[in-house]
């Protein structure tokens, strides 16, 4: 279950008894092995443990984070029908952040120190959100796009061997996929306006593209953590093999829309059956996710601002539930 | 951060189809109707749900990992207990 009182409990044990460990990890990998699923009071290796607060809480970081590009468009929607589905869109954003904080704290950390973590800039979220939303196509290139690339990377989350992991994903998979539909139908329909909404969408692929590709992390030659991980079954594709099937997916999308991608390197292998693109620019990624984005202390600011502004709120919610079951008490003393 | 953590309850939703209630995930809220506002706000937003529990977290006792063979292995031998254990002879039909 989710309480943590109780993986508190087995931390002690452990400490306690000298843990035969070779044993444990044998049972623990038998259990991966056979694609059975982790659960949070189950023995785990640490380095797993901390793989997964790691991935999880990055992973929820980035929801919450990405709201603000969208955030940006909101009053601005050309109309009530896009306003509401953008609306609901952020709305999502936010659920899933929190089903995903929800799972993470399965792992022994509360919300408060997964929290702190963003906010005093320790943690990563995802590159991709500290780009700027320029104009309103950007939100139909951000589901389009965005959102298509993470529905790549989180489909096969869905399987993976951490049980409350698994389980936030598959809702999460289920709802992202209205995200990717409702980004590609303001493409279609700039794609099919006036010349210039349509170039209009031009420019928001030519700049989404690239840090697109990106989020799908480092080439497989430079990746750290994909070994171990892909033993665990937390991570089923390499960085490549995702990236592959994103862009095979997504060529055709954009050429039904009649905009063409800022790779002239993108040719298709006839032999392969594949897409091959150009040459990616990792040093931009690696500035992005070191913090020299073009947007990376706006995101934070507002993420700490929030924060700060809405302590007086969460104070005011505990002294009235103190209150209340204070009160509940006396009454109850009373009574006797 | 010196806040005190506000705590954490378990969210379970019944869907239509008339199937118990189902743990969906957690959330945190100062106090019992605020944990409901939330579980309705993060939980049911394609209504997924006719009904929500809240649980305080730390209310719920579960069972140990390391107990489940204890546990739960005895029924594994108790064939017995499943109607393909027992044999119907064929002329007697659907049973």
């Amino acid at each position: 279950m989710y309480t943590q009182a109780l993986n508190a409990d087995e931390s002690q044990r452990d400490q306690t008894l000298p843990a035969p460990d070779a044993a444990k990890l044998a049972r623990f990998q038998a259990v991966i092995d056979a694609e059975d699923k982790i659960e949070p009071n189950d023995w785990m290796p640490d380095a797993y443990r901390r793989t997964l607060q790691r991935q999880i809480s990055q992973h929820a970081h980035s929801e919450i984070i990405g709201m603000q590009p969208e955030g940006n468009w909101l009053t601005r929607a050309p109309s009530l029908k896009r306003k509401a589905t953008l609306l609901a869109k952020i709305q999502d954003e936010a659920g899933h952040g929190l089903y995903l904080y929800s799972a993470a704290e399965t792992l022994g950390l509360s919300r408060e120190a997964y929290c702190d973590q963003l906010l005093s800039g320790k943690a990563k979220y995802s590159s991709i959100f500290n780009y700027p939303t320029l104009t309103w196509a950007d939100m139909g290139a951000i589901g389009w796009l965005v959102d298509g690339a993470a529905i790549m990377n989180q489909i096969p989350l869905c399987r993976c061997s951490y049980g409350p992991y698994a389980r936030a994903m598959i809702r999460i998979c289920k709802e992202e996929s209205f995200h990717q539909r409702q980004g590609y139908e303001i493409m279609v329909t700039l794609a099919h306006g006036t010349p210039a909404q349509k170039a209009m969408a031009q420019d928001a692929l030519d700049r989404f593209w690239w840090p697109v590709l990106m989020m799908f992390g480092p080439s497989d030659k430079d990746s750290m953590h994909s070994a171990d991980s892909t033993k665990w079954k937390i991570k089923r594709f390499s960085n490549d093999e995702l990236r592959q099937k994103f862009i095979d997916a997504t060529i055709p999308q954009g050429r039904y829309l009649g905009l063409t991608f800022p790779d002239p390197d993108l040719t298709f292998n006839d032999a392969t059956g594949h897409w091959e693109h150009g040459v990616i620019d990792w040093s931009e990624f690696k500035r992005v996710l070191a913090g020299d984005g073009p947007c990376n202390r706006q995101r934070l600011k507002a993420r700490q601002t929030a924060e700060a502004e809405g302590a007086w709120v969460r104070d005011a919610a505990r002294a009235y539930a103190a209150k209340r079951s204070q009160r509940q008490a006396t009454s109850q003393v009373a009574a006797e | 951060m010196t806040e005190i953590a506000t705590p954490l309850w378990e969210v379970f939703i019944r869907n239509r189809s008339g199937l118990p209630h189902k743990h969906c995930g957690s959330v945190h809220a100062a106090d019992a109707t605020m944990a409901l506002q939330a579980a309705r706000d993060v939980y049911t937003r394609r209504g997924e749900s006719v009904s929500l529990w809240v649980v305080p977290s730390s209310a719920i006792i579960a069972s140990d990992p390391v107990d489940r063979d204890v546990l739960f292995e005895p029924t594994g031998s108790k064939i017995y207990r499943h109607p393909t254990f027992y044999d119907v002879p064929d002329e007697v039909g659907h049973m």
